[in-house]
């Protein structure tokens, strides 16, 4: 079988000041008169390092990591739009990559006008956009809106209609980047079918998520990469076992965050530690289907943040998001938060998840900034309860993710004689 | 450039071919997007060049007195200003072309001159409505529409190729430079005077002259003009040597454009 992409040491290097600071001409003049004196000091960073793979045609490969890990950058080098520091990369065929959904979408425009613009900049040609323009309006299900600018959509329909332009493009290889990380359940579906349709149509697919379900469901192969080397290459759900399993080990009742690797954020408030108390407020380690949950957590802000969001995410053991819960989603307001040292407790009344390994993720933002993200930092082990005095019973993870409260009712009732 | 570079070279523009209909589709969006609330969209193609007309005739037709060359001077000086709104339009707009398509480059590929040269050519249709003012204007002042009007859109290729170039070199630089868009108007600006807009070229000192031809708009201006006034015919050598500076231009400008453009997307 043919090689679609061949990748042989690899080499991304950032240079982490070029990015701060926007270089001024002027000071590339007076740095040619100063002789370099002044020159700033730049930190590079090895987005990817001598990384080496290759991809045979028809397979569909998932690639996992941590936040920063490389795999934005690994996508961003195989389709051209940056180039390696060194190393060599080839791909084979027509090229197709979503690296994010509606890319050059105008407002103005509508929303045919869009499907051609977004698919002559995603390398369609107008002859193969005019064949299937009706398809791709179906699939979007923007029919009655169509010729309506843009503006107008709310945001799932953008949103689906810039996938859809994606998932009418017949390239020979794809490359599609936590696209699905955002819709809803019933669109993720139809984007997980499309890609499924075009893995069977033999295309050959890179596919980077932190939904370990869906890596899972779709690609036999996944490669680990960490730190932008490569960690791991074997069959999917061997590489995702020992992914996850590096997150944490045994429960605890606290966990310290402070200097956990692959954070995201800009680091002007981070969480330090989380506590995990019981209803009495000691240290407790086990966590019951149905009980409460308290979490105590700890974070250190370098400045005077307004307005902060403080959310966690609890995600399943295969990585699917169950719930997130966040002081925004709550409407617990906080005005400001003074630099220094703080906590802040985060009450569950009712631990409503049946049975198995959870992973938390942690984050705090405010509007449009990111202050820090911590993926799947925490594991979270959930026993069994004496639930309903029925001594556990349907208390089992092969019974779904959640229990719902519930009660039942028949009527007539007739009372056993 | 060296026997190396040249297949790079070759690829380079085999790459900007096979997109070429992205090339146009960039063109067609400026275009819709620019001309979407119709009313105000074709107006102000037409609107700008006619103020600065008025402008300058109250100014240099009657306070100042500038020679026209034997013709009204708001003629004179609006057959000159047609092509320069064109000019004065699109190289601040290439010029800031990749700054202001970054989400584009940060996250697709395509070849990146693109950018830069779609958004030169979207100001030909603004171009082109101006144009037809030019032709009312000409039968107000009882003035001859001769066939050699017909060279008038044919000037446009050396206009375009000069516009595209600058742009291209400006688009490249704000990238890296981020001071680079406040020195394009200042730069725009500069050649309203150096170019003959609101003189006749004929009216610089012959020292000058030699000097000033090398730039092309002179040449180019000059050129339109000349095809509007029936007491001027075209100055082909101008002409001449503006094309080949232009062409010369557009070839320095890939090249400078073809090594920048591998840092864009890490860079913008």
């Amino acid at each position: 079988m043919r090689e679609a992409i061949l990748v042989e040491h690899l080499t991304k290097q950032y240079r982490l000041g070029a990015l701060k600071h926007e270089t001024m001409l002027r000071e590339a003049l007076t740095s040619v008169f100063t002789l370099r004196r002044q020159r700033r000091q730049a930190t590079t960073i090895l987005a990817l390092n001598d990384l080496s793979f290759s991809v045979n045609e028809g397979e569909v490969l998932g690639i996992i990591g941590r936040n920063g890990a490389g795999k934005s950058t690994l996508l961003k080098v195989l389709s051209k739009i940056t180039y390696p520091t060194s190393g060599r990369v080839r791909v084979r065929g027509r090229v197709a990559s979503l690296i994010e959904v509606g890319t050059g979408f105008h407002d103005e425009l509508t929303g045919r006008e869009n499907i051609y613009l977004n698919g002559s900049i995603l390398g369609m040609r107008k002859k193969e956009i005019d064949a299937r323009i009706e398809q791709i309006i179906d699939f979007a299900g923007v029919e009655k809106f169509v010729d309506t600018p843009i503006k107008r959509y709310s945001s799932g329909m953008r949103l689906r209609l810039g996938f859809a332009v994606a998932a009418h493009m017949e390239p020979d290889v794809l490359f599609v980047d936590e696209v699905l990380a955002v819709g809803d359940a019933d669109f993720q579906k139809k984007c997980l079918n499309a890609m499924d349709d075009m893995r069977s149509g033999g295309r050959t697919v890179l596919f980077v998520s932190h939904n370990m379900s869906a890596i899972e469901n779709l690609c036999p192969r996944t490669i680990w990469i960490d730190a932008g080397k490569l960690r791991l290459d074997g069959p999917s759900d061997e590489v995702i076992a020992s992914y996850l399993r590096t997150f944490s080990d045994a429960q605890r009742a606290g966990y310290d965050l402070g200097d956990v690797d692959g954070r995201g954020g800009n680091g002007a408030v981070r969480f330090t530690r989380v506590d995990f108390l019981d209803a009495e407020g000691t240290p407790a380690s086990i966590f019951r289907c149905g009980e409460p949950l308290r979490a105590r957590f700890h974070y250190r802000a370098q400045e005077r943040i307004k307005d902060p969001h403080f959310g966690m995410t609890i995600h399943s053991d295969m990585g699917t998001r169950i719930a997130t819960i966040s002081t925004w989603h709550s409407g617990y307001y906080i005005p400001t938060l003074d630099a220094g040292e703080g906590t802040i407790d985060l009450w569950i009344d009712d631990l409503f998840l049946l049975p198995n390994r959870y992973y938390l993720s942690l984050w705090i933002s405010s509007t449009g900034q990111w202050y820090d993200q911590l993926e799947h930092c925490i594991a979270l082990d959930v026993e069994e309860s004496n639930l309903n005095g029925t001594g556990g019973r349907g208390m089992s993870a092969r019974w779904g993710l959640v229990y719902l409260p519930s009660r039942w009712n028949l009527e007539p009732r007739v009372e056993a004689r | 450039m060296n026997a190396l570079a040249r297949p790079q070279a070759l690829e380079w523009l085999s790459e900007f071919v096979r997109y070429r209909e992205l090339f146009f589709f960039l063109v067609w969006r400026d275009v819709k997007i620019r001309y979407k609330q119709t009313l105000l969209g074709a107006s102000w193609a037409i609107l700008q060049p006619f103020f600065m007309m008025v402008v300058f005739s109250l100014l240099f037709g009657r306070v100042a007195k500038i020679d026209s060359e034997g013709v009204p001077y708001p003629i004179f000086s609006y057959a000159a200003l047609v092509p320069w709104t064109y000019f004065q339009y699109a190289v601040p707009l290439s010029g800031n072309s990749l700054i202001a398509n970054s989400k584009l480059i940060s996250k697709v590929y395509f070849p990146r001159a693109i950018i830069p040269a779609s958004s030169a050519l979207s100001g030909t249709v603004d171009f082109g409505f101006a144009s037809l003012v030019l032709i009312g204007m000409m039968l107000y002042y009882h003035m001859p529409v001769t066939a050699g009007l017909l060279l008038w859109p044919l000037f446009m290729i050396p206009l375009i190729i000069f516009s595209t170039a600058i742009g291209m070199i400006f688009s490249a630089l704000n990238v890296k430079y981020r001071d680079i868009k406040y020195t394009i108007p200042f730069f725009v600006q500069a050649m309203l005077f150096l170019a003959p807009v609101i003189y006749p070229f004929s009216s610089m000192p012959a020292k000058y002259q030699a000097v000033l031809r090398l730039n092309p708009l002179v040449g180019i201006i000059d050129a339109f003009r000349a095809v509007v006034l029936p007491t001027r015919s075209v100055d082909w050598h101008l002409l001449g040597i503006a094309t080949v500076i232009s062409l010369a231009l557009l070839a320095l400008a890939s090249v400078y454009f073809s090594r920048a453009e591998r840092a864009f997307a890490d860079l913008v």
